[in-house]
């Protein structure tokens, strides 16, 4: 980082910055966040039972994150106090997830630029509506970079190629069983071995269910959930594979197969500098166009 | 308030600030403590009588579960201020709470608690034991001693279902606190004696929730029998008591349909059998 008595220019702090972020964040495994058709489904490869990647934040507003662990718990707990003291404030309608992500950002901009060290985690905070069109899904990046995603997110080691994998076979409105279904294939690398149940964190925003609409998925019921969609497997793999249709969907699907893997070996190494973040350093220059 | 010092890793807001436990009491008490009810004021004049009083609560467990249903009235000295007013809270997804006395320190106090009980769950990732939720009660109604000795009185009676006995579990407080918990059955409010002398009475041991609802349903309606302050079924307006349901599966509310199918059966009988069901003698 910066020498004692040496200049470093204001871009070069950044950079330095960004791409130990970045690295961090890269070590991670990936998180999946998607829509279904009844709300939104979080799904964590985590080996721990303890430490939890996946949290509810109030009735509607579920939150995940990839990165190190102290830190997302720290923005995790500020954001339930959050809600609970606005919910208690005004009324339990006035707590919004926009309003969770913009405390998130403000937050973890600052930090960015004012701290030596920037938080290494990457967060996503989501709300679930009455109907999909009100569900909403913001990525937000260690720099305070908000995205507002539509109908999936990735974020984590490989975010790219789970991403790119996770496009191909997104659909509206899936049924959970399918949309785990998508997530799983999503989260292994073409030809890798899926996670073991037990090593699996998986919750959802039901918008069915009355009051608090987060519910972890574990145990009997996650099981059954996996055993009906490998039960059909070849079903729900069809549909997913019919929609970009004849030979252009299988030169696609084949192709992004390919970069997705090559990604994968690259980020490892180069913690994936192909593709940074629109807002960081050497993306894009911010023009106001950005969503947020 | 702490310094940024005490934040972690640069989080510079106050809503970052660790305060070491999972109680949202605590946490607001150092980040906007006027969002607290303030318990340390003396009122210049007892206002105890001009504020409506919420009354009768009941409740009684089942094989595997526990009811609480409460009357509609609420009441300012001899005037009733309201006929439809809500006396029985759901807490969490296992566990409710009826207020007796004063309505809006009551009402305030249920919001407050379901929130406590919530963060806890949500901070921690598991859920207070049911011992935990009765002596978090407790430690409220000991803040609100100061108004309750100047007329501003709650007193709520909490039920819960224990997974790990696979029971219901009913408490009572007093004005300085408790828990006292209570077996079976157990009722709060003015009406209370009444509806506990009917539950004496009517109380089965290992019955089925439907009948310890049936149950409910007449200790309620005992209790408006001679109590003034106490609601009766309002048949004309159509406005029954709450009901709510705790068992394994969970905290439900009955619709207003189901209860209202128990007080019509109820009210039949009492045609023809004005005091109710007689118990047997031997």
């Amino acid at each position: 980082m910066s020498m004692p008595f040496g200049y470093a220019s204001p871009e070069q702090i950044m950079r330095d910055k960004a791409d130990y972020a970045r690295k961090g964040i890269a070590r991670g495994r990936s998180v999946v966040v998607l829509q279904y058709e009844d709300g939104i489904l979080f799904v964590a490869p985590n080996p721990s039972r303890a430490l939890h990647k996946i949290s509810e934040i109030y009735d509607r507003i579920g939150f995940a994150a990839v990165g190190r662990y102290n830190e997302f718990e720290e923005l995790r707990l500020g954001g339930i106090r959050y809600a609970d003291i606005n919910g208690y404030t005004y009324d339990r309608s006035d707590v919004t997830g926009r309003g969770l992500a913009n405390l998130y950002a403000s937050n973890l901009g600052r930090i960015f630029t004012e701290s030596i060290k920037s938080l290494e985690v990457e967060v996503v905070v989501a709300e679930v509506g009455d109907t999909p069109d009100g569900d909403a899904i913001y990525r937000l990046t260690f720099d305070g970079s908000v995205f507002d995603e539509h109908g999936f997110a990735a974020m984590g080691g490989q975010a790219d190629a789970v991403a790119t994998r996770l496009k191909e076979r997104y659909r509206e409105g899936m049924p959970l069983a399918d949309a785990l279904e998508v997530a799983l294939t999503a989260l292994t690398e073409p030809g890798g071995e899926r996670p073991p149940v037990a090593q699996l964190e998986v919750a959802v925003l039901d918008r069915n269910r009355e009051h608090r609409k987060f519910l972890r998925l574990t145990g009997a019921r996650l099981e059954r959930l996996l055993s009906q969609v490998s039960g059909g497997g070849a079903a729900a793999q069809e549909p997913a594979e019919e929609p970009p249709g004849a030979a252009p969907g299988e030169g696609a699907s084949g192709a992004a197969g390919a970069s997705g893997a090559a990604g994968a070996s690259g980020a490892a190494g180069a913690s994936g500098q192909a593709t940074p973040p629109p807002t960081g350093p050497e993306g894009d220059i911010d023009d106001g166009s950005s969503p947020l | 308030m702490a310094s940024h010092r005490d934040l972690p890793a640069g989080l510079v807001n106050q809503l970052f600030h660790n305060t070491g436990s999972s109680s949202f009491t605590e946490f607001v008490a150092g980040y906007a403590p006027e969002l607290l009810p303030q318990r340390d004021k003396v009122l210049a004049t007892p206002i105890g009588d001009q504020v409506p009083h919420a009354t009768t609560i009941v409740a009684a467990t089942f094989a595997g579960g526990v009811v609480m249903a409460g009357d509609r009235r609420a009441t300012s000295g001899n005037i009733i201020s309201q006929r439809d007013v809500e006396k029985v809270f759901r807490a969490d997804d296992y566990s409710c709470m009826g207020i007796a006395g004063t309505a809006s320190t009551g009402i305030e106090m249920a919001r407050l608690y379901r929130v406590e009980l919530e963060h806890y769950e949500k901070m921690e990732g598991r859920t207070l034991s049911v011992a935990g939720k009765a002596n978090r009660l407790a430690t409220m109604i000991r803040g609100n001693l100061g108004m309750a000795m100047q007329g501003l009185v709650v007193v709520p009676l909490f039920a819960a279902y224990d997974p790990d006995r696979d029971e219901g579990r009913i408490f009572s407080y007093d004005v300085a606190g408790g828990p006292y918990e209570r077996e079976r059955f157990d009722a709060i409010g003015s009406g209370s004696i009444f509806a506990r002398g009917a539950l004496k009475k009517l109380y089965r041991d290992g019955a089925s929730a439907d009948d310890m609802v049936m149950t409910l349903i007449q200790a309620l309606y005992d209790a408006a029998d001679d109590d003034s302050a106490t609601g009766g079924p309002d048949v004309t307006r159509k406005i029954w008591p709450i009901v709510s349901v705790i068992d394994a599966d969970g905290y439900r509310r009955l619709t207003e349909e189901q209860v209202a199918g128990y007080v019509e059966q109820m009210l039949e009988q009492r045609l023809i059998s004005p005091d109710g069901p007689i118990a047997p003698l031997r």
